[in-house]
């Protein structure tokens, strides 16, 4: 099993790694029994453009507990957000995290959806 | 970068020595040793040799050693031979006893002949990994054929009390034998089904007495690349009247046990590597050991010691009274394996994980899981096994080295209780 230099780049200097202590929203997902879990703050402010006013991620950082994919896949997304729409980061798919890190050994894949799946969780929780 | 190796369990290099003592044998002296020309009979005659060495070594007798292509394939031709063998002379329902603990080359094995009509009981073990000689004497019954138990266990380290078993299984056939000779008529067909003993001895012999005599052993299996020669060849001890079918046929090699043109210069370099090895009756007893033994002890011992001091909440799952001087099998709770194992690597030290990260499956180790250890603290386990060539200074660089990347981890996870 080989990891990308892209995969490996994200492990060593992992990205928007910490807590963010007046978070808007807070999502957790996966499980220490399997192994890896992934927590995910975000920072959430209105943006005008115009005269629409529009959701945008402000911040975001992580903490993760997992291999060294979960890790990447942690990193990479949330450089992906930071600074997006909401409307357009809900669009996000697994496979443009995994395009991002230039792949994922298949044994991999479902480290991509821990990732999405904490963000999911935090943006359910802010719409409540 | 200067790369230091901590993984003697998954293979060890290959010493100069015994390297140069195979080469003729990919050259000039390349003639098969069942040819009886005198190209052929240059290279019986170097098998004969480390037939003879590889038979010194484990006081059996010559024609008792059997040459396969390594641990796996003999682990494979003792329980699949020994059980068709059984099945032949018209047991029904042959039974196995093994262990949770095993290397998958048995256990699978064993699965295997459960699908196909045999009937296996894996014996728990204990917290320490280790089997419980208790354990197989209650298992036995009137159908029992085989017991399998390794020698060592490779991830924990984990010496199993092979000697006492192969104790017990001798007695109980030794009873039986005498029941039945006092019984009118002595039909031959009667005669009571004698129970095996196999040990995978893969991780033992750098350490520990493989006199299969004194241990009461039937069928031994080992391989070349753990005690530092080549990959690709290995060893099964079947001792002179155990039924054994072979698995693999054709040209009648090794007495019709194992057929294939046999591996020379492999056969060579382990018949070199066994001359390394000594054969003493208590090495090891109470974590007691000699010579290089207790060199690497020392060293493995300073490793636990400077970790143990470096890192709060840190398990050590090697129960070093019990088990191999090279072994220090760690949980460092709250860093995942296979994440350290990449930082250690990227940092020049090579070390084994047993978590599902780094398996390809779901599930930890099930060595792990057996001796009861935690799925979330299995998935933390980090294996280092020394070597001869192991020195101080790798030692210390991986104390000094360790305990800022099992921070980092467990600063970048988010608080969780284990």
């Amino acid at each position: 099993m080989l990891y990308t230099k892209e995969v490996m780049k994200h492990f060593q200097h992992p990205h928007n790694q910490g807590v963010i202590k007046d978070a808007d929203s807070v999502g957790e997902a996966g499980n220490p029994v399997c192994g890896d879990v992934m927590k995910i703050y975000l920072k959430i402010v209105d943006k005008k453009t115009g005269s629409k006013t529009k959701k945008v991620i402000k911040d975001v950082k992580f903490e993760t507990l997992g291999c060294a994919a979960a890790i990447a896949v942690s990193s990479a997304l949330t450089d992906k957000i930071k600074g997006m729409e909401i409307e357009k980061v809900l669009k996000i798919q697994k496979d443009d995290i995994i395009k991002d890190l230039g792949g994922l050994p298949p044994a991999k894949i479902h480290c991509s959806m821990l990732g999405l799946e904490a963000l999911d969780e935090a943006l359910k929780e802010y719409k409540k | 970068m200067k790369r230091i190796y901590l993984d003697h369990s998954a293979t060890t290099p290959v010493d100069k020595k015994i390297l140069r003592a195979m080469l003729p044998y990919f050259g000039a002296d390349f003639g098969n040793p069942s040819s009886i020309h005198t190209f052929g009979q240059k290279a019986a005659a170097a098998v004969d040799a480390a037939r003879e060495q590889v038979a010194g070594f484990l006081n059996c007798n010559v024609d008792e050693v059997v040459f396969t292509s390594g641990a796996t394939e003999s682990d494979n031709l003792a329980i699949r031979g020994v059980i068709a063998a059984a099945k032949k002379k018209g047991v029904q329902k042959p039974h196995i006893i093994t262990s949770l603990i095993e290397h998958p080359a048995v256990l699978e094995t064993c699965a295997e002949m459960e699908r196909e009509g045999a009937e296996v009981t894996y014996l728990r073990v204990s917290p320490t990994g280790l089997v419980r000689t208790e354990d197989v004497k209650k298992a036995i019954k009137e159908n029992t054929v085989l017991v399998t138990i390794m020698y060592v266990n490779s991830e924990v380290g984990s010496i199993q009390p092979v000697r006492e078993i192969g104790k017990i299984i001798h007695k109980i056939n030794e009873a039986r034998l005498n029941e039945w000779k006092k019984t009118k008529g002595k039909e031959p067909l009667s005669r009571p089904q004698e129970i095996y003993f196999h040990t995978d001895a893969t991780q033992a012999p750098n350490f520990l007495n493989c006199d299969v005599r004194w241990n009461y052993i039937d069928l031994l299996s080992f391989s070349g690349h753990k005690i530092y020669g080549p990959k690709g060849v290995g060893v099964l001890y079947a001792r002179t009247g155990v039924p054994l079918r072979a698995v693999q046929t054709g040209g009648h090699h090794e007495n019709s046990r194992r057929s294939g043109t046999l591996n020379v210069p492999g056969i060579v370099g382990l018949g070199e590597a066994v001359k390394a090895l000594k054969n003493k009756p208590d090495e090891g007893k109470d974590g007691r050991w000699t010579g290089t033994n207790r060199k690497i002890a020392r060293l493995r011992d300073m490793l636990v010691k400077g970790l143990e001091k470096s890192l709060p909440g840190i398990v050590l799952n090697t129960d070093r009274k019990h088990a191999t001087p090279a072994h220090a099998h760690f949980s460092f709770v709250g860093a995942e394996g296979e994440s350290v194992l990449i930082a250690l690597d990227l940092a020049g030290v090579a070390v084994s994980t047993g978590s599902a990260c780094a398996s390809g499956s779901l599930k930890p180790s099930h060595v792990l899981l057996a001796m009861g250890i935690k799925q979330e603290i299995a998935h933390h386990s980090i294996r280092f096994t020394l070597g001869k060539n192991t020195t101080e200074e790798e030692i210390k660089k991986v104390i000094r080295i360790l305990p800022p990347i099992i921070k980092k981890f467990r600063k970048m996870s988010p608080e969780l209780k284990f």
